[in-house]
């Protein structure tokens, strides 16, 4: 079987589905979105999902900006019918050295530069444990607060942007694998499906997380990026007695009370992590991230588990996500996001829609193209798990 | 009788809350549990997961069978957090 269309998008996570709105704003006739799985299958739905503005980099705190604001108003952009479950009671970084805390004062102080609205601040331990009653205080040197950061639901984000393009006209086609991007010469010619479909179009964006790694290498391009594995442990949900999300960079660990009040508890253990497609849970992850989490907050030891998921990190050598056009012409990316690309999601679909449409996108995202690499510009993102 | 048949007792959520996602044209179990929590609390699903399914199979004019079951999530059972940090000190 054979097809046309202007854009085929591969992936259906909130990236995917994002751009694809975003150019069927800008006009984008006959847009495909080819999604192997169902919509957030992948690392979309399986992240914890938070919000934040507070990052260490300044295309992340742009990119982060835009992102909460249109969140704030996301349901009315895209006439939801359902709830993005969004909540902004903050989060707070914890830091245990002077030197931790001295980079989160150089963080928030490039965010106030930004965007001199910026609300983070720097707290003592006694002012964090002011808004975590039973806060560990061992080891603690101060943290860093912004009460604007929180949690949307990476499902509703998804389909709120999905039901959006599809009414702008995209079609969005799930249970359909994207095998082979196919090129001539320096140009992108076509996609070809895991059922033998040959769609033909000039313009393919790829953003499929770890899994961009294949296509970019059918056209002759190498994504450096590697799967890793992250685990989360969830609790019964409780009364909401924790509002905020709480991590500590110094030790890989996280753990936030969603709107709907099942705590999520996570550890980021890059060093004995599988680097592979695997999504399955370990037991071990549970004794970990229950040791981490409840010297943090002792309370939470008389808090039930009741189970437990995995998902996969794309991660790139700095961490950072690889957004923009390529060497192949029609050839544009969006993946690499090393843990922090949910909550960007509207504000980098926007960019790279008006970049694949030839415009001047709204924040310049050179920075974080394919070719740094090859230059050994990178830009590593401080403020990461 | 369709309003107030609760499906999922630990996410609150009646057999309508179900149809109305059904029809919104979500016949896999899978998405439909990930939107609307279905089987995601405390019991896992026990209850739930059967009527779920059966209520999918029916609107699709399908088997049982022939739809993708959710996933399994491990530990299947709640366990207190101090449980499993003692459960790690006894096999030292």
């Amino acid at each position: 079987m054979k097809s046309k269309a202007d854009a085929v998008i591969i992936g259906g996570g909130v990236h995917g589905c994002s751009i694809a709105y975003h150019m069927a704003k800008k006009g984008w006739k006959d847009v495909v979105l080819l999604e192997k799985g169902t919509l957030a299958c992948g690392a979309t739905g399986r992240s914890v999902a938070g919000i934040r503005h507070q990052f260490g980099t300044e295309i992340n705190i742009r990119l982060a900006n835009e992102s909460v604001r249109r969140m704030e108003r996301l349901e009315e952009e895209l006439e939801y019918s359902g709830s993005i479950e969004l909540m902004q009671n903050g989060y707070l970084m914890l830091a245990y050295s002077e030197e931790e805390l001295d980079l989160f004062s150089c963080n928030r102080d490039l965010q106030k530069k930004i965007d001199p609205e910026n609300q983070t601040e720097i707290l003592t331990p006694e002012q964090a444990a002011g808004l975590v009653p039973g806060l560990n205080l061992e080891g603690l040197y101060g943290a860093s607060f912004n009460r604007r950061d929180g949690h949307a639901n990476p499902f509703h984000v998804t389909q709120a942007y999905a039901e959006a393009a599809a009414r702008l006209g995209v079609k969005i086609r799930t249970g359909v694998e994207a095998a082979r991007v196919q090129k001539e010469g320096h140009k992108i010619t076509g996609v070809v499906t895991g059922n033998g479909e040959e769609i033909s179009t000039p313009v393919v964006v790829a953003a499929a997380g770890a899994y961009t790694k294949t296509l970019g290498a059918q056209v002759g391009l190498d994504v450096p990026v590697i799967p890793e594995r992250h685990q989360v442990a969830v609790t019964e949900p409780l009364e909401m007695i924790l509002g905020i999300m709480v991590i500590s960079f110094e030790h890989g660990a996280y753990f936030k009370q969603t709107p709907h009040g099942s705590l999520l508890l996570g550890v980021g253990d890059p060093e004995h992590e599988v680097k592979d497609f695997n999504e399955k849970s370990s037991w071990q992850f549970l004794f970990d991230v229950v040791k981490k989490t409840t010297f943090h907050w002792p309370a939470l030891r008389e808090a039930n588990i009741i189970r437990q998921w995995a998902g996969l990190y794309d991660m790139t050598p700095d961490s950072q996500g690889i957004v923009g056009k390529t060497a192949v012409e029609g050839f544009y990316l969006d993946l690499g996001w090393s843990g922090h690309g949910f909550q960007l999601a509207p504000a980098v679909g926007r960019a790279l829609a008006e970049i694949i449409s030839g415009e001047t996108p709204f924040i310049d995202m050179s920075c974080m193209c394919l070719e740094r690499f090859e230059r050994g510009e990178l830009i590593p993102e401080p403020a990461c798990v | 009788m369709e309003d107030n048949t609760i499906i999922c007792r630990c996410e609150d959520l009646t057999l309508s809350d179900i149809r109305k996602t059904i029809r919104a044209g979500f016949h896999n179990p899978q998405e439909i549990k990930r939107l609307t929590r279905c089987g995601m609390g405390p019991c896992q699903g026990s209850t739930c997961r059967e009527l779920l399914l059966k209520e999918v199979a029916s609107a699709a004019g399908k088997s049982v069978g022939e739809l993708e079951m959710t996933t399994f999530r491990p530990p299947t059972k709640p366990i207190k957090a101090k449980s499993l940090m003692e459960g790690e000190q006894n096999e030292i």
